[in-house]
């Protein structure tokens, strides 16, 4: 299809090196070291990218937040920094940073100071595993998928850290209703996510991304186009909100209920760190979303490869973001129980019903039979656990149990 | 032995002395997590990834908030009027020293048990698999009964509560 005149070659090689241009940038750079320092200096570099560049989008993910919930709350949002508001993040920046420090005085001061830092940290790694391109993992690990999830296992500490340090019923409570919602989803979260692993094979999340990135003519082989993929997306979807405690999952910090949960006590910086560390934890998620089952930097339709595959990562990412606002500005806040209920009555069945129907589509081999099958056993399972959750429940008199 | 294994051991060491040395109870259980993230560490530097990230995610990521757990939910969480250190401190070190002591030997036997090992096995996340459901699938399946035991046990010992209140 190609014909090989000087123009089209120049045209394919440049596609592909603007799709390489930061894997080259990095070893132009590295090239000027002597050669022992040159493997660590590779990663110091993407480190630094990495440290750099997921704030610079926080800042441009609060913006989006703040003038999209305006809007969809049919009202603008911050409007008077700069032109339309964008140099808010500018200013919220400045204000954390000049802030003063409240520590409560009873407070735990080594344990509140480690929580916001705990979390960063973390979050920040749990970014090392993701393909954020064709050739751009920072870490390219035998088990990365094992190790995103245990970063996120380590969140929880740093939010009871958090909750009980600062010696306040509200952040304790907050903290509690936290992790217990955290360790529920998490849960939802590793069994959808292992369904992906049955059918690629790999804990690797680079070789994830490879098992998806090939087309069947134009069009591609993510795991969201299949029927097992479909639901265990619509899973992810629910349990990473519930994670990352955003609405309509985020009773443990929600304002009107609890002043400001966990991270009630904390203010200036630290609170800026806290916040950070929730966008952070959001994009980092949907970045693991998107490479389990949208293909991570592969392009939807096999003609747009021409476009960077870091960009269709960032673009599939920052959908995600959308999403998320989306969903913040348009559904009420779940109470706790109904939270729970949801989890372990509803989605846990639902998903351990669709491993079932993934060992089924994996081993009924190729043709159109197993994509019927596979869809009527998943659309009956949701009619009938849906209709199942709906009945009314007796609801008796409130009883109170203590703990003793 | 690599030269990470130094401070990685230090910081294990640290962790479990902080766990039983500190005097406020949720201090100890957050140098336990610190112990645990040392092991792990420990585990990644000989090269058992798989062993070192499930350390994390089932040590720090769930023991350690059970014990956090339960340790607010109780009234654990005050030091002890009657002080933090046993009464039978003598016979508790003679105990632990004996156990330290089977180990230390069963760990320097087995250089000589098992001479035919590599120094540095390849062990992937495939073969752990392979192991798990064809030697060791015995092993599993009743780790898996132990755990629905547990699983029952809890929602029983719930359950008589909320009839206990009513």
């Amino acid at each position: 299809m190609f014909v090989a005149s000087p123009i089209s070659v120049a045209s394919a090689m440049s596609a592909a090196n603007l799709d390489q241009i930061f894997v080259i940038l990095k070893n132009w750079l590295v090239a000027f070291l002597p050669p022992f320092w040159q493997p660590i200096a590779g990663v110091i570099l993407c480190v630094v990218a990495i440290v750099g560049l997921y704030p610079a989008l926080f800042a441009i993910a609060v913006l989006m937040e703040r003038k999209g919930l305006g809007r969809m709350q049919n009202r603008y949002g911050p409007n008077r920094v700069g032109p339309f508001g964008l140099f808010q993040p500018v200013a919220d920046g400045i204000k954390a940073l000049i802030k003063e420090d409240v520590v409560p005085f009873n407070a735990d001061h080594v344990v509140h100071f480690l929580a916001p830092l705990v979390l960063v940290v973390v979050v920040f790694m749990s970014l090392a595993v993701l393909p954020m391109g064709r050739n751009m993992v920072l870490v390219d690990m035998d088990s990365g998928l094992l190790f995103f999830f245990a970063m996120g296992a380590s969140v929880e500490l740093s939010i009871f850290m958090a909750g009980w340090s600062s010696r306040n019923k509200y952040s304790l409570l907050g903290a509690m209703r936290a992790i217990a919602q955290m360790v529920s989803y998490e849960l939802v979260l590793l069994l959808s996510s292992v369904v992906v692993v049955m059918i690629s094979g790999s804990l690797s999340l680079v070789k994830i991304v490879d098992a998806q990135a090939t087309y069947s003519g134009i069009f591609p082989h993510w795991y969201v186009f299949t029927p097992w993929g479909l639901a265990s997306f619509v899973i992810f979807v629910i349990a990473s909100t519930a994670e990352t405690n955003r609405s309509p999952f985020d009773l443990p910090e929600g304002e009107s209920e609890i002043v400001a949960g966990y991270f009630t006590e904390y203010s200036g910086f630290k609170f800026a760190l806290f916040f950070l560390g929730e966008y952070v934890e959001m994009f980092s998620v949907a970045g693991l979303g998107t490479t389990l089952f949208l293909g991570g930097w592969s392009a939807p339709l096999s003609f747009l490869g021409v476009i960077p595959s870091w960009l269709w990562f960032f673009l599939k990412v920052e959908l995600w973001i959308c999403f998320f606002i989306w969903l913040r500005g348009t559904l009420p806040r779940l109470r706790q129980d109904q939270l729970m209920t949801f989890a372990w009555k509803f989605v846990l069945p639902f998903t351990l019903l669709n491993l079932f129907v993934t060992a089924l589509w994996r081993f009924m081999g190729e043709g159109w039979a197993r994509w019927v099958v596979c869809s009527v056993i998943l659309a009956a399972a949701y009619v009938v656990f849906g209709r199942l959750g709906l009945a009314r429940r007796h609801v008796g008199p409130r009883s109170y149990r203590y703990a003793e | 032995m690599s030269i990470a294994f130094y401070p990685l051991a230090v910081l294990t060491l640290a962790g479990g002395l902080g766990a039983v040395l500190l005097k406020n109870t949720v201090h100890c259980a957050l140098a336990l997590s610190v112990a645990f993230a040392g092991l792990a560490l420990l585990f990644l530097t000989l090269d058992a990834q798989f062993a070192g990230f499930a350390q994390i995610l089932v040590y720090v990521g769930a023991v350690a908030i059970l014990v956090v757990f339960a340790i607010l939910l109780t009234k654990g969480s005050e030091t002890p009027e009657s002080g933090i250190f046993s009464h039978t401190w003598f016979v508790g070190l003679i105990i632990a020293a004996g156990v330290f002591a089977v180990l230390g030997w069963a760990v320097l036997q087995s250089v000589n048990a098992l001479p035919n090992e590599s120094a540095v096995p390849a062990i992937t996340v495939h073969d752990i698999g392979n192991a798990l459901v064809g030697r060791y699938v015995l092993p599993l399946e009743i780790v898996a009964l132990l755990l629905t035991a547990a699983t029952i046990g809890a929602v029983i010992v719930a359950l008589h509560e909320k009839e206990g209140a009513k």
